[in-house]
């Protein structure tokens, strides 16, 4: 399998600029794996997280770099940032079969957002990586609904900053 | 007091503050506000027959001048009709500004009558798009657009304009300063990056220079010039950057690629260090990456740092601009002494005198493509700025015409799109009108677009035409010959029912026609004395004459095919 990249896209809040970016990546052949939009704390900024599949990263990056809306291009490296996903996801549970599970899924800080005499809904934020965890846990019991938000990330403060050369 | 305008009136007076003297166009619904204000303009109109024809006017137009080209269309249909030739201009890299009308903006998103998507139709066939929905900025984006086109890595770009946009009243002010943070093209090369280049060119016993478009589009051609010179460079140019030096100089092996010389095609193979400005390593260039240029360390200078990498292997990238890229090497090389590298010359100077190119011309045989491209070179002095549509004809163009002057060459490269040549020719007379414009055109490209020609006739735009018939897509043919076992599906034209004279005169063209080798040069001679109306010259040429040499797409640079011989 192609590797999986996280790219923060720095953009500039213009109509269809998401449109430019997805377009890019269908024209070019990159696989979009996720990817989550939202505002920064700079007005007229949007931040674009893509995970893309792909093994050559520089070619998306210059490609990226073309579009005139595009301001700044990072890539987050789980080591150095924070990656989170959300998840809600409706499990097959009948009343009486709960108790176990319930245990792990507090494990993990998850929390129960619906409940129905036959299911369970919950809803966990946490790094790709634990999410995918916690759904094999209760793929066993069955899942009914599942959606999965794009995953967001920035990056971490440098704990050991090195001195400046000077 | 702030002056009112339409934002039909701000549409045009914003294209005369940005220097535009012509525009190439056709009216429609959605456009009709500008249309007005156009005839109070100082702008000539050109009134295409088909937008398809508008744009590749304005990307001769581009090519001939230099100048960003400027075409207009209405929404719907006249838009979308503009696609190709922005996607021609997108991928050769020519700086074009086209207007479209747009339904209103009450209307967008309802199906309206003409409504089509623009924005999103050519996003991936333009650099960059605007839909206005504030008549106010009109200014603002048509300054904006002008300045992606034309700076950076040319390219089209489109301003989409809804008609109550036209119609609204504004303030005329003159553009606000250009806001465009994620666009600042790097235009000066990194100085240790030139002294790396130069470093290895010097140690280079078998090194070469490879231009391109970019050249031509940087307008850096005396640049390159003097840098092959100074640094006794063997030159190859790309199908788009021929007359970037010019094909007289000793230094100078032709045009690279699928059809390039022999010289030129063997000697990516040879080299060890290749300098490439302005150049993207087309697949049509390249044959199989994998066995390209198997020996030589590249260095790749564009002003595109996307292109760098992309295909080949690159041991030192440059992002510049070709000219500042050529004028910081000339100067960084000093006066240092030019290397002999004798024996490098003498194998060059051996390719070119075993493999030169060749046609076999009979005196009472069919016309030969190549000798009526000989013999207009001949008869003009080779002054002239020559235009081609795509295939067969578009090659021996290339390969027998000498170049020596940038923008004097114009065709469609990267898209090959069929039908360029006409509109083209026409937008590169419209802007130099006092230069000779020959476009050299095949059959099947010419019924593509030769409406123009009414165009040509109508606005007094004296262009030439030589119409190169061989009665079939030649190109196409050549390929089913050779790899489809001689299977002609839908290749053939026939080249017999179309009058090309009686056509010619009525569309208030003069007719000419040549159908033995005779006449050839007659023909030529008096479609140059005629110089009140567009003349079309029918040249009936041999239709089992195959583009040579030939590397197969795909294949190896090593293989070369010379004749039908070599694959026998």
């Amino acid at each position: 399998m192609r590797e999986l990249h996280t790219l923060s896209v720095l953009v500039e809040d213009k109509p269809g600029v998401l449109a430019r970016v997805a377009s890019l990546f269908a024209r070019r052949g990159f696989n979009i794996h996720s990817l989550a939009v939202g505002p920064t704390a700079e007005e007229g900024r949007s931040r674009m997280t893509v995970a893309v599949e792909i093994d050559e990263l520089e070619q998306v990056k210059k490609q990226l770099h073309k579009l005139v809306n595009v301001i700044k291009i990072t890539e987050f490296k789980p080591e150095t940032s924070v990656e989170k996903e959300t998840i809600m996801v409706r499990v097959s549970m009948p009343v009486g079969k709960r108790g176990d599970v319930l245990e792990l899924v507090g494990i993990f800080g998850a929390t129960v957002v619906d409940v129905s005499p036959s299911s369970l809904m919950f809803s966990l934020t946490g790094n790709p990586r634990r999410v995918n965890d916690f759904l094999d846990l209760v793929r066993p019991f069955g899942i009914v609904d599942l959606v999965k938000s794009g995953r967001i990330a920035l990056a971490r403060e440098s704990k050991t900053r090195k001195p400046k050369k000077h | 007091m702030a002056t009112k305008l339409t934002g039909a009136q701000a549409l045009i007076k914003a294209l005369e503050r940005e220097g535009v003297t012509t525009v190439f166009g056709v009216p429609g619904g959605a456009i009709l506000p500008a249309y007005d204000p156009l005839l109070d303009s100082p702008i000539r109109h050109i009134l295409a027959r088909h937008e398809q024809g508008a744009g590749h006017m304005a990307s001769g137009y581009a090519w001939a001048t230099g100048e960003v080209g400027v075409c207009i269309a209405t929404s719907g249909p006249g838009a979308t009709n503009l696609v190709t030739p922005l996607a021609d201009a997108l991928i050769d890299s020519v700086p074009m500004v086209a207007i479209t009308g747009q339904v209103a903006t009450t209307s967008i998103g309802m199906d309206a009558f003409q409504e089509a998507h623009t924005t999103g139709i050519t996003m991936g066939a333009t650099k960059h798009n605007y839909l206005i929905t504030d008549a106010e900025a009109i200014p603002d984006v048509v300054h904006e657009a002008f300045h992606i086109a034309k700076t950076g890595r040319p390219g089209p770009v489109l301003i989409d304009v809804p008609k109550d946009m036209l119609n609204a009243t504004v303030t005329w002010r003159d553009p606000a300063p250009l806001d465009l943070p994620g666009y600042k093209p790097t235009t000066n090369p990194h100085p240790r990056r030139i002294a790396q280049a130069i470093k290895l060119l010097q140690s280079a016993k078998q090194p070469m220079l490879y231009l391109g478009g970019g050249i031509i589009h940087a307008g850096a051609a005396a640049e390159a010039f003097e840098f092959a010179n100074k640094a006794n460079l063997p030159t190859v140019t790309s199908l788009m950057g021929r007359g970037s030096i010019p094909d007289s100089s000793p230094l100078a092996l032709g045009m690279s690629g699928m059809h390039g010389t022999y010289a030129a095609t063997t000697a990516f193979q040879k080299a060890d260090v290749i300098l490439g400005i302005g150049v993207r390593w087309d697949d049509r260039v390249t044959g199989n990456p994998e066995f390209f240029a198997p020996n030589a360390k590249i260095v790749h200078a564009d002003i595109d740092p996307a292109e760098i990498g992309k295909v080949v292997e690159t041991e030192i990238p440059i992002v510049g601009d070709a000219k500042a890229v050529l004028t910081t090497l000339n100067k960084e090389w000093g006066d240092d002494p030019t290397p002999a590298r004798t024996d490098w010359t003498t194998i060059v100077e051996g390719w070119k005198e075993t493999f030169p190119l060749s046609y076999d011309q009979q005196p009472d045989g069919m016309i030969k493509q190549q000798f009526v491209i000989e013999e207009l070179h001949r008869i003009t002095g080779g002054d002239a700025i020559i235009v081609s549509g795509v295939g067969q004809h578009q090659m021996w163009a290339s390969q027998f015409w000498k170049f020596e002057d940038p923008n004097r060459w114009i065709n469609s490269g990267g898209l090959g799109t069929m039908g360029y040549a006409v509109p083209a020719a026409i937008g590169a007379k419209a802007g130099k009108p006092d230069e000779l414009v020959y476009a050299i055109d095949g059959d099947g490209c010419f019924q593509m677009t030769f409406q123009e020609m009414i165009t040509a006739a109508v606005d007094k735009i004296p262009v030439k035409i030589a119409v190169m018939n061989n009665g079939s897509y030649g190109m196409v043919a050549q390929w089913q010959k050779l790899f489809y076992e001689g299977r002609m599906s839908s290749s053939v034209l026939g080249d017999d029912i179309l009058d090309y004279v009686k056509l010619a005169e009525a569309m208030g063209c003069v007719g000419l026609r040549a159908t033995t080798m005779d006449e050839v040069a007659p023909v030529i001679q008096q479609s140059l004395e005629i110089n009140d109306r567009p003349v079309i010259v029918e040249f009936l040429v041999d239709p089992d004459e195959m583009v040579f040499p030939m590397v197969v797409a795909g294949g190896s640079n090593d293989e070369v095919i010379m004749t039908m011989e070599d694959l026998a």
